[in-house]
């Protein structure tokens, strides 16, 4: 009863309140008082995740797993951050008196230094290296085998040329009468008829998916997010 | 019949050569700065006017929500949006709903202190930081702004921010400008922000990845975006010609210069992907005949 029954309640009562809410303007105020204890609660969610994260990684430590220097680094490098950030290190008081008063991004603190010169690069690298693995795959992967992959890889070609400045020169020149096959017509095609078509069919699935769940969730048929007994 | 060595050698190709191509191909236009004319889109010019027509000194929100992964394809889009909302002297708004997003702002808010000396931070601009919740922020601030954002990143209290005064919710904006790099964000400001309000506007920012999901808004709930790069160097394009004094600023061109970097690697690819099929062409079609 306390595990299963009380906890379906409280979640249909609150899911179909903030259903009605959006329908009543009466109810709008609650609505927003509702979405504000959401917000605090997810505070909470940064604590339990920072917990988790560190519980793992001292377990892989501890048991001295293969790669637990990995770990090691990890905790190092969150507890490096969390130290600057909390404790504002080289961030001038915004108030005079108050030496913690500052933002702990001002420019020129240790936190914006982490962020913008350990975090950023580290980040834009790991994006980065996809340009690598794109140029590899094109080479390996992307061959007409077949006529589906034929038409994929003409379409990628034809993108890959209208989105640089000099592939719609290659057209330019066709009379009017033949202004659907100019480059960028034609991509606007490709992505203003096939994709946002392919799109919005995937969009109204998806939407009706979630209807469908939260309903499931809502009348307490689907109790899967309580957990195993 | 044998393939010819030439097309055994490119079979067996090392990829190590294609990295090193790659390097130097989006390198060299890196490094040397080259910037092509862009010949600006519609949509982009639509998304230029959503700024640029508003009436001057309008409040616009402004949520960048990225991080530094995005940072080459959304940080010129920011710069350039932030730059335009400056000469316009639109009331700046910054507040970010992904963690990452508060180092984002941060340069926004240098670009305001050392090229527009003049904006005040709590007169012309304000930094809200971010709030935990992910789109129930939105969702929250629709209703009931200072409920949530009850301070700026400073911690001074926006009771006391001059600019703060008369916006209780997300109707004090005319316009939002989002800059995303997925979700939640653009797909979530139109949703819960934009289209439920006919006096607010929405215009984007976001990845070409990303964009393929958000076309189906466009022109009813939202006015335009611009997806990648290209579009961000059109962006900077029509920016130039409007406000001339703003190209003569050192880095105000990083779209257009990460466009010719781009621009190189897409030939190189359209010319690796033929390369790749003659391969195949000449090795099955000999090794089958044999």
């Amino acid at each position: 009863m306390l595990k299963k029954t009380i906890p379906i309640l409280i979640a249909s009562f609150v899911g179909f309140f903030l259903i009605l809410s959006k329908f009543s303007p009466g109810l709008e105020e609650w609505d927003s008082k509702v979405s504000t204890w959401f917000d605090i609660v997810a505070a909470f969610a940064m604590v339990l995740g920072a917990t988790s994260l560190l519980s793992s990684h001292f377990k892989k430590i501890s048991n001295k797993k293969p790669g637990w220097a990995y770990s090691l680094i990890t905790i190092v490098a969150f507890g490096g951050t969390l130290i600057v950030g909390l404790g504002k290190i080289g961030v001038p008081p915004s108030f005079p008196g108050y030496p913690w008063s500052g933002d702990y991004m001002t420019e020129g603190g240790a936190f914006w230094w982490v962020f913008n010169y350990v975090y950023v690069p580290l980040a834009a690298t790991m994006f980065a290296t996809l340009a690598f693995y794109i140029s590899s795959a094109a080479f390996r992967a992307f061959r007409a085998k077949n006529v589906e992959a034929s038409l994929l890889l003409i379409t990628a070609v034809v993108v890959l040329l209208a989105q640089t400045s000099s592939g719609p020169m290659l057209t330019e020149g066709l009379p009017d009468e033949y202004a659907h096959f100019k480059l960028e017509n034609i991509k606007g095609t490709l992505i203003n008829l096939f994709n946002t078509l392919g799109t919005r069919a995937i969009m109204i699935g998806i939407a009706l998916g979630v209807v469908s769940t939260s309903l499931k969730v809502l009348l307490g048929v689907d109790r899967s997010y309580l957990g195993a007994d | 019949m044998e393939p010819h060595p030439v097309w055994r050698f490119l079979a067996t190709l090392d990829r190590r050569w294609l990295f090193g191509l790659t390097i130097f191909v989006v390198g060299i236009p890196l490094m040397t700065g080259i910037v092509l004319t862009q010949k600006p889109s519609p949509m982009v010019i639509d998304v230029f006017n959503a700024i640029d027509d508003l009436p001057e000194g309008s409040s616009v929100l402004l949520p960048l929500d990225f991080d530094p992964s995005a940072e080459g394809e959304l940080q010129p889009m920011a710069e350039a949006f932030t730059r335009h909302c400056a000469e316009k002297k639109h009331k700046l708004y910054y507040l970010t709903i992904w963690p990452q997003g508060v180092g984002m702002i941060q340069r926004q808010i240098s670009i305001l202190s050392k090229e527009y000396p003049d904006y005040k931070n709590g007169v012309d601009y304000v930094n809200l930081g971010y709030r935990p919740g992910y789109e129930v922020v939105i969702n929250t601030i629709v209703n009931d702004f200072p409920g949530l954002y009850d301070a700026d990143q400073n911690g001074n209290p926006v009771s006391t921010i001059p600019m703060m005064k008369g916006i209780k919710n997300i109707r004090g904006f005319p316009l939002i400008v989002n800059v995303s790099a997925g979700d939640p964000g653009l797909k979530q400001w139109i949703q819960y922000a934009a289209t439920p309000f006919d006096t607010i506007e929405i215009v984007g920012g976001t990845t070409g990845v990303q964009a393929s999901t958000l076309y189906p808004y466009i022109p009813r709930q939202m006015i335009g975006m611009l997806a990648g790069i290209k579009p961000a160097a059109e962006y900077e394009e029509l920016l130039f010609n409007k406000y001339p004094e703003i190209a003569e600023k050192p880095k105000t061109n990083t779209a257009s210069v990460f466009m010719t970097a781009q621009e190189a690697a897409h030939f190189m690819l359209i010319g690796i992907i033929i390369l790749g099929n003659l391969v195949m062409w000449q090795t099955d079609r000999k090794g089958a005949s044999e």
